[in-house]
């Protein structure tokens, strides 16, 4: 069972940077991808109806965390305290962003909440990934299960490169969304830019895994013990080169192809962790893993059935909603 | 300085307090809504689309403000209670990730559905959002009401020699007995509030010659649900939630009421202010032997006074006992002004009354008042426990967070949120001086006034 939780918050997590990674990925790019006000409507169009809806994936995975592996969600959450408030606000201001641009039809206002839009965005991608390389590499985490992360800690130089690999990921995948959902002179544009942060995405991720490879050197392990995880780094590798191929107006498949390398990346980290969920720097003994830091068999199993039966309504449900809203964009009076 | 327990308390508890500014009206209005959403498709008639049209762009914007405002509580319970959240994960967690999955998921991909969706797919499809949306916030309600009402009566746990402590029952966590009554007084007050603010907005437009037509029906609704929904605040749910504390929580009903000796045939006391050091109440006005009564259901029983238990286990008894006469007191005052309202209803004067608009327009913010003052009751009077007879709220706290790092984050949310506020007032109060727009025809001024011209 603690196995199984824990393939399931990978898996939360994996399918909410899919989601929500297209529209931090959008919003990151924003300001200087969407000109003019017409073209900032269509974007806003392209995420608003589903991002608060992409956004609960993190809620439901912290929630999960919670009841499956309580000392982790206790020794991360309270170990990145300032990290997440900044991560908190971050995140209000970019809710708050979306959803008040079109109140007022002002030039200025407007203008107002795209930067708070593009700002929260691209600096939640950031964070999100400096956390991802700070889990990855260690932090030190002592014999009571808990640390103290500072600023000067948490940011590193290797935690950097996984920041900017998300950002570059996340901005990559957010264009291929908009290749979707957008037309005209925008789509031109995010077709363009697009191919360019392939490029970027392809070069950090070659970059952060020669850093992982030798920075942590445990890798390998898994891989080793279970050659059937390889399958994960290979889809990254089958994402870069359909995305490569891919190019030009093969939209869909541009969408596919950055949808594997994320999936791809992620269970490549969560099968390289395993069993660890925060491996201490200090002393292997103090990480943190499924098996030290998770609740009791009887509440994994119920909270395990509690939960499986309502995502499988969510994904038929969010399946109905981005169906509704799928295709191009169209203006009209209500929306954003 | 302040020491790192306060600061948590209080940047939690200014947080969730100000979160809840916006639940209320998302569970009250959009019940509201979706009743006026389902009377369209039942009738045909063009007003309740519009009214439920203009109700919805404001449950918009205070939507918005209830998603990022809860967002940080969720992550609070890892950043300023890890060791509460490391020592009962498992057990109280369970709720948790069941409002997201349940409730959040459906009410965020049913609202843009609503919102949005309009025109785009069919009217039945459109009208089942707009109940999946209220549906959707009554069940995120029950699952984190669950999760307190586990803090305030702890079940379905063993302890564990080694680990804090077990879960033992899934269900007896989700079927809390504590969790009921408190829930539906929960809700009843959200709904109430929500007549409260349609009635007052309705009365708004009334005494402002605009939009008649639209806030007669307005005022009515309120009017009518309000009358109902303010008898049971406080029986059957007020009371009944009174007798879970009786029950569950003896010190928060003394300090609620104010009882510092134990008495048999306890009074009940109206007005006093709470002396501490004297241990006693200062200028009181008592009902004999009616708190007896309330508890029990016997004027002679018994009822524990503060005294009968250690000081160090007293809640803060003035912030308590305030918060619950203020509560109690505006839940008679909301009696009175909705009792009045149906009586000029029926006498055909509600619409003209001017007096009684001004009322019911002036008394929007106070079922805000009675709510977070119900919260105030439930929470400090819980004190010194976090999780009631098991772990001290001085003990729940994340010690590798520094008081300083608190203090800053605090007065952070505190500048954030104050900017938050003020640009909610201001969006909503725009959104009521455009009005109702399209398709309800004005009724011009000069015909309302002289109906036979
Ligand atoms: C419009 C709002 C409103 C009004 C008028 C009242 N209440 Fe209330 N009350 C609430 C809104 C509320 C609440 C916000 O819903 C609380 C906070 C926590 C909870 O469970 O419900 C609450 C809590 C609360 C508690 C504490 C429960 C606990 O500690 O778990 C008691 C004993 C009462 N109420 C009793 C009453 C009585 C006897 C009222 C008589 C009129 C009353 N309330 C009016
Ligand atoms: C939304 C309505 C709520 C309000 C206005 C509210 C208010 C408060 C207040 C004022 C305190 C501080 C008490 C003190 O320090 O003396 C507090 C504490 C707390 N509440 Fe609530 N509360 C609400 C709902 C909840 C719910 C639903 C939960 C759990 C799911 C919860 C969990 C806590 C926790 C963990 C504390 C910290 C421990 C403590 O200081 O008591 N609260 N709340
Ligand atoms: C410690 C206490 C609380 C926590 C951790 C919490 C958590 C949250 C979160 C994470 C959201 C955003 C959901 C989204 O993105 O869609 C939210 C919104 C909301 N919360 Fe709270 N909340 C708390 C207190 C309360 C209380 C006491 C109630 C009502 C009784 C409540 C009812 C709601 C409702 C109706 C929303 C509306 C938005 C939505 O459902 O998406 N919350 N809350």
């Amino acid at each position: 069972m603690n196995i199984v939780w824990f393939w399931t918050l990978a898996l939360m997590l994996t399918t909410y940077a899919v989601l929500d990674g297209y529209d931090l990925g959008a919003g990151a790019l924003h300001l200087w991808l969407a000109r003019g006000n017409q073209e900032r409507r269509i974007l806003l169009n392209a995420v608003g109806p589903v991002w608060n809806g992409n956004e609960v994936w993190l809620i439901a995975a912290g929630g999960m965390m919670v009841v499956s592996f309580p000392n982790v969600y206790a020794a991360g959450f309270s170990g990145f305290y300032l990290a997440l408030m900044v991560v908190l606000w971050l995140l209000i201001l970019r809710g708050v962003s979306i959803e008040f641009r079109s109140q007022i039809d002002h030039e200025l206002w407007r203008a107002f909440w795209d930067a708070g839009f593009c700002l929260g965005s691209l600096l939640i991608a950031l964070l999100l990934g400096v956390a991802l390389g700070n889990v990855l590499h260690g932090l030190p985490i002592g014999p009571n299960g808990y640390f103290q992360g500072t600023f000067t800690l948490l940011l590193n130089p290797y935690s950097i490169l996984t920041g900017l690999l998300t950002l570059a990921v996340l901005g990559w995948h957010g264009t291929n969304y908009l290749r979707l959902k957008t037309y005209g002179d925008l789509l031109a544009r995010a077709r363009r830019w697009s191919q360019q942060l392939w490029g970027a995405a392809a070069l950090l991720v070659v970059a952060s895994t020669a850093a992982t490879l030798g920075l942590v050197p445990s890798t390998l392990r898994n891989f080793h013990a279970h050659p059937v995880t390889l399958v994960f780094p290979w889809l990254t590798l089958a994402g870069l080169v359909s995305g490569l191929l891919s190019r030009r107006e093969h939209d869909q498949a541009a969408f596919r192809s950055s949808t594997a390398v994320i999936v791809g990346l992620l269970t490549s980290a969560a099968a390289t962790a395993f069993p660890n969920l925060l491996p201490s720097t200090l002393n292997p003994a103090y990480s943190l893993t499924v098996y030290n830091a998770a609740s009791s068999p009887y509440a994994l199993r119920a909270s395990f059935i509690a939960n499986i039966v309502g995502m499988i309504g969510v994904a038929l449900y969010s399946a109905y909603v981005h169906r509704t809203f799928r295709g191009q964009v169209q203006l009209d009076g209500h929306g954003y | 300085m302040v020491d790192a327990v306060f600061a948590h308390r209080i940047q939690f508890a200014f947080t969730v307090m100000f979160h809840y500014l916006f639940p209320i009206l998302t569970m009250g209005l959009g019940f509201f809504i979706a009743i006026l959403s389902s009377m369209h498709l039942a009738t045909g008639d063009k007003r309740y689309a519009t009214a439920a049209r203009f109700w919805a762009r404001i449950f918009a914007i205070n939507f918005a403000l209830g998603v990022v405002t809860g967002i940080p509580l969720e992550f609070e319970f890892g950043t300023n209670w890890s060791r509460f959240s490391a020592f009962g994960g498992g057990v109280f967690g369970q709720t948790l990730p069941l409002e997201g999955v349940y409730a959040f998921f459906l009410e965020s991909g049913f609202l843009g559905l609503f919102l949005y969706g309009e025109g785009r797919v069919p009217r039945g499809v459109h009208w089942l959002a707009g109940l999946g949306v209220s549906l959707g916030s009554l069940l995120s309600g029950y699952f984190i009401v669950a999760t307190d009402a586990w803090m305030q009566h702890p079940v379905g746990y063993v302890t564990d020699p080694s680990r804090a402590i077990r879960l033992k029952s899934f269900w007896a966590v989700l079927l809390n007995p504590y969790a009921g009554w408190q829930y539906a007084h929960t809700i009843n007050g959200a709904l109430l509030a929500a007549a409260f603010v349609i009635g007052g907005i309705g009365a708004f437009y009334l005494l402002s010659h605009r939009h008649q037509e639209f806030a007669r029906v307005a005022v009515k609704m309120a009017v009518i649900a309000g009358a109902v929904l303010s008898l049971t605040q406080l029986f059957p749910t007020g009371d009944f939630d009174s007798r879970n504390v009786v029950k569950y929580q003896p010190t928060k009903l003394a300090t609620m009421e104010g009882l510092f000796e134990t008495e048999k045939g306890a009074p009940l006391a109206i007005i006093g202010m709470p002396d501490t050091q004297q241990g006693r109440l200062i200028d009181p006005v008592f009902v004999p032997e009616f708190l007896s009564f309330l508890a029990y259901g016997d004027f002679h029983a018994t009822v524990n006074g503060l005294k009968a238990y250690p000081r160090e286990l007293w809640p803060p008894v003035e912030l308590t006992y305030y918060a619950y006469h203020i509560m109690v007191g505006l839940g008679t005052i909301f009696i009175a002004i909705m009792i009045v309202g149906v009586f000029l209803l029926w006498r055909r004067r509600l619409f003209e009354c001017r007096w009684y608009l001004w009322i019911l327009m002036l008394a929007l913010p106070f079922p805000y008042i009675a709510n977070e003052a119900g919260w105030v009751v439930a929470e400090v009077g819980r004190q010194p426990w976090l999780v009631y007879g098991l772990l001290k709220t001085a003990d729940g706290t994340s010690a590798n967070v520094a008081v300083g790092e608190t203090v800053f984050t605090t007065l952070g949310f505190a500048g954030t949120y104050l900017m938050l506020g003020i640009l909610f007032l201001f969006l909503v109060g725009r959104v009521i001086y455009q009005g109702p727009g399209g398709d309800v025809t004005e009724v011009p001024e000069s015909v309302v006034a002289h109906p036979a011209a």
